[in-house]
C-alpha cells in the first residue's frame, strides 16, 4: 500500500514519518517516533492511556487518524518535564502517589495538563469531569485527583501549561 | 494512615522502624511521571514482525484438518506455526514445581477445548497482514458436546473435557478426586445442633481487565540468546516456562521485565512468551505478539467461578458447633492454577473462627470454559464472602447482633484450628470491635470486653475425635460415602502424606495398594524416607490393637517447616 508522508511538531521539534492511509497516530508516534508515552489499551477508544494534545485539546491517539496531524502541535507526557524538572503536574503525581502500575499515568498527565491549560483552579468535579475518558485499573483515582488539585493550588495551570 | 493499636496488642511490632508504617517514594514513581518507565511493548526493533493466533469458534471440537496453505502463502507472512512446530507442545504451569500432570498446549493438535483456544500463530511483517491470513486458515472441526457446570462435570458419563484427567477432576496426589478435611465429627454435632443452616453461593469468572494486555516482544541477541521483553507477573516462571515448552536451555533466555501494566493475577499464565520467543527462534527475527482488547477481556484467563455449599450447626446461644463445605473450584479446560487454588482454599476453612467441628470436600473441576488463573486472593476470596454471608444468615438464624455473633465464635489465641495448627497472632476481636466503634454500632460490653488473648487454649486447643472410613483414612475416593468404622484418638495426628511411601500409578480405577496409615503424637517426628529396596513388607493393619499414645500437651505446636519440606507437605508427593 502506497504510504504518505506527514510532518508535524511533537514535543517542540518538527518530525515527519511515512504512513498508511488508514494508519492511526498511536502506532506513528510509538513504532514511527519511538515516543513510547502514549500506550496502546483498547484501540477503541475508551480507556484513555492514548491521550495526547492536539493544539492543546486532548485527543485519543488510537481513533485518529495519523495523516490528519498535518502540520499541527502534538504533545505527549515525555515533553512535560523541562529538562531534568518536573512539570508541576509531575512532582505533585510523586508526592500524592498518584501512579501505581503507571500505565495510565501518562494520559492522566496529559489530560490533566489540558484541563488545567484552560481552567487553573478546578474544582473536584471538574477534575473528576476532565480525567473520566481515563481508566485506572489499579483504580487509583482519589490520589490522582489530589495530586491535580494540589498541582493547580501550586499554580501549576499558571507556571506551565 | 496506618495505625497500630499498641493498647491492643503492645508487643506486636518495634516501634523503631525505618520505613514500615512511613510514607516512602516508589523508587519507579520517577519513570512513571515521566513516561520513562518502558512497558514490555515500549521498545524499538528493526524488522519487528506481528504474530497473531487462530483460535477455536468451537468450546469443544475435534480438529480433523487444518489447512494453512493459503495462510502461507499470503503477503507479508513468514511463518506459520501448528502445534507440530512447538517443541513441547504440552505443559502445566506448576509442573516447575512437580505439582500435576502436563495437560495443557501451547497450540492445540487434536481437540479444541474451550472457544478461543489458540490452534495456529501467524507471523507475518505487519499486524494487519497476520490478521488478514488468519482468515485463510482452514481448520475442520467435529462439534463435541461441551460441559459447563461444575457438577455435571463430575457426573459419570460427562464429555471428557480434558483426557489428562478423564474424571474431569484434578488427581491430588495423583489419586484424591478433591482436597479433604476432617476435624471432629460434624454428623453428630449437625444432630445435635439447635439449628441447621445450608445454603449454596455461586461465583462468577472475573476478568483482571488490565489496562496494558498480555504480550511478549522476542528477539535474537548477539551472544545467542533471546531477549524476551515479557508483560509477566512472574518473571522467573514464565522463564522457566517458557524455557520448557521451546525446549532451550534457560540461560539463553534473557528475560526483561517486572514492569508490569497492571497484572492482578491475570499475568502469570505466559500467555504469550513462548510462541512469541518460538516465532524469534523460527524467523530469526524480533517477534511482538500481543492480545488485543477483545483476546484480553474473552480468552485472557480470568478468576475462576466456583461454587460453595456450606452447612452450619449452630447452638440458640450462638455457638457455631459444626460447619461443612463443599466446594467446586471451575478450572476451565486446563489446570494452570485451581489445583493451587483448591489447596488455599482448603487451608483458609472454616474462616476465622473456632469450630469444634469441620469438615471440606473441594473440587477441581473441568469444563470448557476459557481455563481460570490467579486473582487477588484466589480460592480465599470466595470462600470468605460465602462464609460471612452465611455469618450474617447464622446470626439472624438465632436472633443475635451479626457484630456480636463474629466476636463469640472467632479465633482466640491458643485454639486449635481445623488443620491441626494452634491459632496465633489472633485479632478478629479486636477487628470487629473496632469497626463497631468507628461504625457507630452498639454492641453489648460483654463483647466490648471480649480479647484474642486470654480467652483462647485450654479446652479450645483439643484435637477432637475424628472419625475415619474402613481403611482408617478420610480421603480415599471409593470409601468416602463409607460409615465411619473408627475413631482417630484425640490429641493425635496423623503424619503428612508426603513422609508416606508413594506408590505409583495408583489410580481409581485401578486397584489401589493397601497403606497402613501411622499415628504418632504430635509434635509430628520426622518419618524415614521410603526407599523401595530396602523397605519391609507393610503389616497389615490392626485398629486399635495397642492403646494410643498418651495426648501430649496439645499448646506445643510442630517446629514451623520451610522450603522444599513446607511445599512437598502442601503440594504432595514429586512426580519425576
Amino acid at each position: 500500500m502506497a504510504k504518505l508522508p506527514v510532518q508535524f511538531r511533537l514535543n517542540g521539534s518538527d518530525r515527519a514519518g511515512f504512513v498508511d492511509p488508514a494508519g492511526n497516530l498511536l502506532d506513528l508516534l510509538r513504532r514511527g517516533l519511538g515516543d513510547f508515552a502514549p500506550k496502546y489499551g483498547c484501540g477503541q477508544g475508551t480507556c484513555g492511556v492514548c491521550t495526547v494534545l492536539i493544539d492543546g485539546e486532548p485527543q485519543l491517539s488510537c481513533l485518529t487518524l495519523a495523516i490528519s496531524c498535518e502540520g499541527r502541535q502534538i504533545e505527549t507526557a515525555s515533553g512535560m518535564a523541562d529538562g531534568p524538572n518536573l512539570h508541576p503536574l509531575q512532582q505533585a503525581f510523586m508526592d500524592n502517589f498518584a501512579a501505581q502500575c503507571g500505565f495510565c499515568t501518562p494520559g492522566m498527565l496529559t489530560a490533566a495538563r489540558a484541563l488545567l491549560a484552560k481552567n487553573p483552579n478546578p474544582t473536584r468535579d471538574e477534575v473528576v469531569e476532565a480525567i473520566s475518558g481515563n481508566i485506572c485499573r489499579c483504580t487509583g483515582y482519589e490520589p490522582i485527583i489530589a495530586a491535580i488539585l494540589a498541582a493547580a493550588a501550586g499554580g501549576a495551570g499558571m507556571r506551565r501549561a | 494512615m496506618l495505625e497500630m493499636r499498641k493498647d491492643l496488642f503492645a508487643d506486636e511490632r518495634d516501634d523503631n522502624l525505618n520505613v514500615v508504617g512511613k510514607g516512602v517514594q516508589r523508587q519507579d514513581a520517577p519513570g512513571h511521571v515521566t513516561a520513562r518507565t518502558r512497558f514490555f511493548d515500549d521498545h524499538a526493533f528493526d524488522g519487528l514482525l506481528h504474530l497473531k493466533v487462530v483460535r477455536s469458534p468451537h468450546h469443544h471440537a475435534r480438529i480433523r484438518a487444518i489447512d494453512v496453505s493459503a495462510a502461507e502463502r499470503a503477503p507479508g507472512v513468514k511463518r506459520v506455526l501448528r502445534g507440530a512446530d512447538v517443541p513441547v507442545n504440552k505443559n502445566t504451569l506448576l509442573s516447575l514445581i512437580n505439582f500435576g500432570k502436563d495437560d495443557e498446549p501451547t497450540l492445540a493438535v487434536d481437540k479444541a477445548r474451550y472457544k478461543g483456544e489458540p490452534i495456529v500463530a501467524i507471523i507475518a511483517d505487519s499486524e494487519a497482514e497476520a490478521l488478514a491470513a488468519r482468515k485463510l486458515v482452514r481448520i475442520d472441526y467435529e462439534p463435541l458436546n461441551p460441559v459447563f457446570d461444575v457438577e455435571e462435570a463430575l457426573k459419570p458419563g460427562a464429555p471428557v473435557v480434558n483426557e489428562t484427567y478423564p474424571g474431569n477432576y484434578f488427581e491430588y496426589h495423583q489419586r484424591f478426586d478433591h482436597q479433604k478435611l476432617r476435624f471432629g465429627d460434624v454428623e453428630r454435632a449437625f444432630a445435635q445442633a439447635d439449628h441447621v443452616v445450608e445454603h449454596r453461593y455461586q461465583m462468577s469468572p472475573i476478568e483482571h481487565a488490565p489496562t496494558e494486555t498480555n504480550g511478549t516482544i522476542a528477539a535474537p541477541e548477539h551472544n545467542d540468546r533471546y531477549v524476551v521483553h515479557s508483560c509477566a507477573q512472574g518473571l522467573f516462571f514464565s522463564l522457566g516456562t517458557t524455557a520448557k515448552i521451546v525446549d532451550l536451555e534457560s540461560n539463553r533466555l534473557h528475560f526483561i521485565g517486572g514492569t508490569v501494566g497492571g497484572g492482578f493475577g491475570g499475568k502469570v499464565d505466559s500467555l504469550s512468551e513462548p510462541l512469541a520467543v518460538l516465532g524469534a527462534m523460527l524467523t530469526g527475527r524480533p517477534v511482538r505478539y500481543v492480545l488485543d482488547r477483545e483476546e484480553e477481556m474473552l480468552y485472557g484467563s480470568p478468576r475462576g467461578a466456583e461454587r460453595i455449599y456450606v452447612k452450619d450447626g449452630v447452638m440458640r446461644d450462638g455457638r457455631i458447633v459444626a460447619r461443612y463445605i463443599r466446594s467446586y473450584f471451575d478450572a476451565g479446560a486446563y489446570t494452570r492454577l485451581s489445583s493451587y487454588a483448591a489447596i488455599k482454599c482448603t487451608a483458609h476453612v472454616p474462616g476465622p473462627y473456632s469450630i469444634p467441628n469441620v469438615a471440606s470436600d473441594i473440587y477441581v473441576a473441568y469444563t470448557n470454559r476459557c481455563p481460570s488463573t490467579a486473582m487477588r486472593g484466589f480460592g480465599v476470596t470466595a470462600v470468605d464472602f460465602a462464609l460471612e454471608v452465611q455469618m450474617d444468615r447464622l446470626a439472624e438464624a438465632v436472633n443475635m447482633d451479626p457484630m456480636e455473633f463474629r466476636i463469640l465464635n472467632a479465633y482466640r489465641d491458643g485454639d486449635m484450628k481445623a488443620h491441626r495448627r494452634v491459632a496465633k497472632n489472633t485479632a478478629l476481636v479486636e477487628c470487629v470491635q473496632v469497626a463497631a466503634e468507628k461504625a457507630n454500632w452498639p454492641i453489648s460490653e460483654q463483647a466490648r470486653r471480649a480479647s484474642s488473648l486470654t480467652e483462647g487454649g485450654g479446652e479450645r486447643a483439643q484435637i477432637p475425635a475424628t472419625p475415619l472410613d474402613q481403611r482408617g483414612q478420610i480421603g480415599r475416593p471409593e470409601s468416602r460415602n463409607g460409615p465411619a468404622t473408627q475413631t482417630l484418638p484425640a490429641g493425635t495426628t496423623r503424619i503428612a502424606l508426603s513422609k508416606q511411601p508413594v506408590f505409583e500409578g495408583a489410580r481409581d480405577s485401578r486397584p489401589t495398594p493397601v497403606q497402613v496409615p501411622r499415628y504418632e503424637p504430635s509434635p509430628r517426628q520426622e518419618a524415614p524416607r521410603y526407599d523401595p529396596a530396602v523397605a519391609p513388607p507393610l503389616p497389615a493393619y490392626q485398629p486399635a490393637a495397642s492403646p494410643p499414645p498418651a495426648a501430649p500437651p496439645p499448646t506445643a505446636p510442630a517446629q514451623p517447616q520451610h522450603g522444599a519440606v513446607r511445599f512437598s507437605s502442601v503440594f504432595g508427593t514429586r512426580r519425576r
